[in-house]
């Protein structure tokens, strides 16, 4: 008696480790993930810049003929870059030494020379000096993603470069700075140019769409079947398959939208209307699934009470069961948004696995999605955006954990005991 | 409640846009190869021009061109990139959907490299190295084949170390993998004079023997993932990774690439087509759509314009292998004159 209890006890204390260590585990794997991401992505938060002493004259901008009107924007920034960059190394004299000096500054310096130039067209004539944006390789290397001792042979700036780059420390004029760029644009194939802007507003485009098409179909089908529908083969059937519904993989969804919205109604391809409503497609019977559950665990008695009070079966689930039931509801819209948001596959086919430079504007615009960003990313050669992918990656999360935490503030809150 | 107006907006679109508007800016879909090259000019396009950016769409070489001959009209892609040739099936399908009239546009080469980690000793290889080291079956004897035997380099080769073969490459639906079965290893194969001799015999068999790629374990399908190649080569000093030259120029402090037949793989040498494994890369452009979308032509001087694809140009900045001044003035005067593809 006394032996066995013994091993009750230690079968008890053994089970506990387990699960125990089960838990420790997953913490681990999940903190080494974040941990590489972050250490990874880190980087992409910071830029760096170069100051270029600038003077121009009105005579730069009127070579040729005197036009009117756009004389700002026709201008030749890029040789006004290029100039002030041979003025502050004038020991470079041959084609090739000027040439590799001009790789130091990003090709999108000339676009902010002439965005100040517009806002502040008095600095013509005057000395001004403007932080432009370093090229992906000059920043990897004053970042230190890339070692600075390195031979030659491994790097991609040649020894003239490093030069300059240390020149251009030592004198102040080398600084890294928050780097707004990243989440102000779309993408780009300059990495020191590209931002996720677009990929976040086609995501969110989408994922509204979704929800609103989802949530009121997924909702008013829940209710129906829980409520309304009698029980017989017709309903059983349709339940199976709502189940089945939910294991289909997710490619399969966009090859449907890919036949049906794109090929048969004739929308536009990329459009984040067509990602939300096939996404839709993914979500519903997930809220299907996550309503009926919810509408379930309201006790008969409310129902009952509301019959015996007069209210009509339609009064009752309106007035009564559906609110009791909404914090389940929204639990499972949450979360089924949130999966869609993590999807690539379904995109694929539809195409908005695309390179799109504007920013969306409304759900027809051609866009992408974050997670799509991140496999483009990661497919680039350009060193400089592994750090992007990560960085990237991290505001997916961020998106991600903020839509859980909703899902858990409301439970918490709507909450009721019985 | 907006979310309400929100559906009813969704479901007024749905019935709108049926009757399609017309579409005001390039779309373009095709090898992921090409991508980084046509999202670049894509790019400067939109900067630098009143027209919109081009949508580019990595689809693929086979993908894109499938969804370029499906038909003429706003539904339907304007440009197509390709790492290799149309084929004539391809054509013959667009030209059964009214599509007759393609501009073929070749913008330069790519090289393949095979590479190792720096940590290790670089390779000097042969094609016939390569094929004799990752073929299914390789000749034994005059006009006899055993499956592959060789386990480790210095077996195929006395002058290689005698390191275990393993390589990590494309899967078959790359586009990488058929340039490189068909440069690499048919150059290897056809080095034996029996086997040539079989190309004019016996076609089908010829390619049988040529392109087949060991499956026991010492070629790895790496996925089409090149950067994800270069970080296992770097985990990983023995292994040897087969994937595009910008990478290789992207990641020179990690890896290093195997020179074949005495050639290393630098711009240079592939510029000037002495380094053996490189393939031309292309894009198509709908005739029929040019007039009718604004902004292709304009697309296709950016594109072959000096700035773009010469010897000092930004696409060789991301790695494309120039043509020859020659071939770029020719491809240049073709693309002026909108010159009909011919097979």
């Amino acid at each position: 008696m006394e032996a066995r209890l013994k091993n009750r006890h230690r079968a008890e204390r053994r089970f506990r480790l387990f699960g125990g260590l089960a838990i420790f585990t997953s913490l681990i794997f999940l903190g080494a993930l974040f941990a590489i991401i972050i250490q990874t992505g880190a980087g992409a938060f910071k830029q760096t810049r170069i100051a270029l002493d600038m003077h121009l004259s009105p005579a730069d901008f009127n070579a040729g003929q005197a036009v009117e009107g756009d004389w700002l924007e026709r201008a030749d920034y890029q040789a006004m870059i290029k100039r002030a960059l041979r003025q502050a190394f004038p020991e470079l004299r041959s084609r090739r030494e000027k040439r590799s000096l001009y790789r130091m500054v990003s090709s999108g310096a000339a676009f902010q020379l002439r965005k100040k130039l517009r806002g502040d067209p008095g600095l013509i004539g005057t000395d001004f000096r403007i932080w432009v944006l370093a090229s992906d390789d000059a920043d990897m290397v004053f970042k230190g993603a890339v070692p600075r001792d390195a031979p030659v042979a491994h790097r991609r700036l040649d020894d003239r470069q490093m030069s300059v780059l240390e020149a251009l420390e030592d004198t102040g004029r080398l600084r890294s700075q928050f780097n707004w760029t990243f989440f102000s644009a779309g993408d780009s194939r300059e990495p020191e140019l590209a931002g996720i802007a677009g990929a976040a507003l086609g995501s969110l485009f989408s994922v509204l769409v979704c929800l609103a098409l989802a949530f009121p179909l997924g909702v008013m089908t829940a209710v129906y079947l829980e409520e309304f529908a009698p029980k017989n083969r017709w309903t059983g059937f349709i339940e199976v398959n709502i189940s089945n519904l939910a294991a289909v993989p997710s490619i399969v969804f966009g090859l449907l939208g890919l036949a049906m919205f794109l090929n048969i109604f004739g929308l536009p391809r990329s459009a984040p209307l067509v990602g939300g409503m096939v996404l839709a497609l993914m979500t519903l019977p997930t809220i299907i699934i996550a309503s009926r559950a919810a509408i379930k665990s309201v006790p008969p008695s409310v129902r009952e009470a509301a019959f015996a009070l007069g209210a009509s079966p339609v009064q009752a689930v309106f007035h009564h069961i559906l609110p009791l039931a909404m914090p389940g509801v929204l639990t499972g819209t949450i979360i089924g948004t949130a999966q869609a948001l993590g999807e690539t596959a379904p995109l694929l086919m539809i195409g908005m696995v695309a390179f799109v430079v504007d920013l969306p504007t409304n759900i027809l615009d051609p866009a992408t999605a974050l997670p799509v960003q991140v496999f483009l990313w990661a497919d680039s050669p350009e060193r400089a955006f592994q750090e992007r992918t990560a960085a990237a990656i991290l505001v997916l999360l961020v998106f991600t954990c903020l839509m859980n935490l909703t899902a858990a503030l409301l439970r918490k809150k709507y909450e009721l005991k019985w | 409640m907006s979310k309400k107006t929100l559906v009813i907006a969704a479901a007024a679109m749905v019935i709108v846009s049926g009757a399609a508007q017309a579409r005001d800016q390039i779309r373009i879909v095709g090898s992921s190869t090409v991508y980084p090259f046509s999202t670049t000019v894509a790019e400067q396009f939109g900067k630098t021009t009143p027209f919109k950016t081009p949508i580019v769409e990595s689809t693929g070489s086979g993908g894109g061109l499938k969804l370029f001959c499906a038909g003429i009209g706003d539904r339907h892609p304007d440009i197509s990139n390709a790492s290799r040739r149309i084929k004539a099936s391809e054509v013959a399908r667009c030209a059964k959907n009214g599509i007759d009239d393609i501009v073929e546009v070749k913008v330069g080469y790519d090289g393949i490299v095979i590479a190792n980690s720096r940590k290790a000793e670089r390779f000097k290889l042969t094609l016939k190295d390569i094929f004799l080291a990752l073929a299914k079956d390789v000749p034994a004897g005059e006009g006899k084949l055993q499956p592959n035997p060789y386990t480790t380099w210095k077996q195929v080769n006395a002058a290689l170390p005698a390191t275990r073969i393993e390589v990590l490459g494309p899967p078959p639906t790359s586009g990488t993998r058929d340039a490189f079965v068909e440069l690499a290893m048919e150059g290897g194969c056809k080095s034996f004079p029996w086997i040539k001799a079989l190309k004019k015999a016996d076609k089908g068999s010829y390619k049988a023997l040529c392109h087949a790629i060991r499956e026991d374990g010492a070629y790895i399908e790496a996925g089409e993932n090149d950067n994800l190649i270069v970080q296992k080569l770097d985990a990983n000093p023995r292994a040897l990774g087969i994937f595009g030259y910008s990478f290789l120029d992207q990641n020179t402090d990690k890896v290093q690439g195997s020179t074949i037949g005495g050639e290393a793989p630098t711009f240079e040498n592939i510029a000037d087509g002495r380094y053996p494994v490189s393939r031309p890369l292309f894009f198509y452009v709908k005739k029929a759509h040019i007039d009718t979308i604004p902004g292709i032509r304009e697309y296709m001087a950016e594109f072959a314009s000096e700035k773009a694809w010469g010897r000092d140009g930004y696409l060789a900045d991301k790695g494309l292998i120039p043509m020859s001044d020659a071939e770029r003035a020719d491809w240049n005067a073709k693309v002026s004159a909108l010159v009909n593809l011919t097979m």
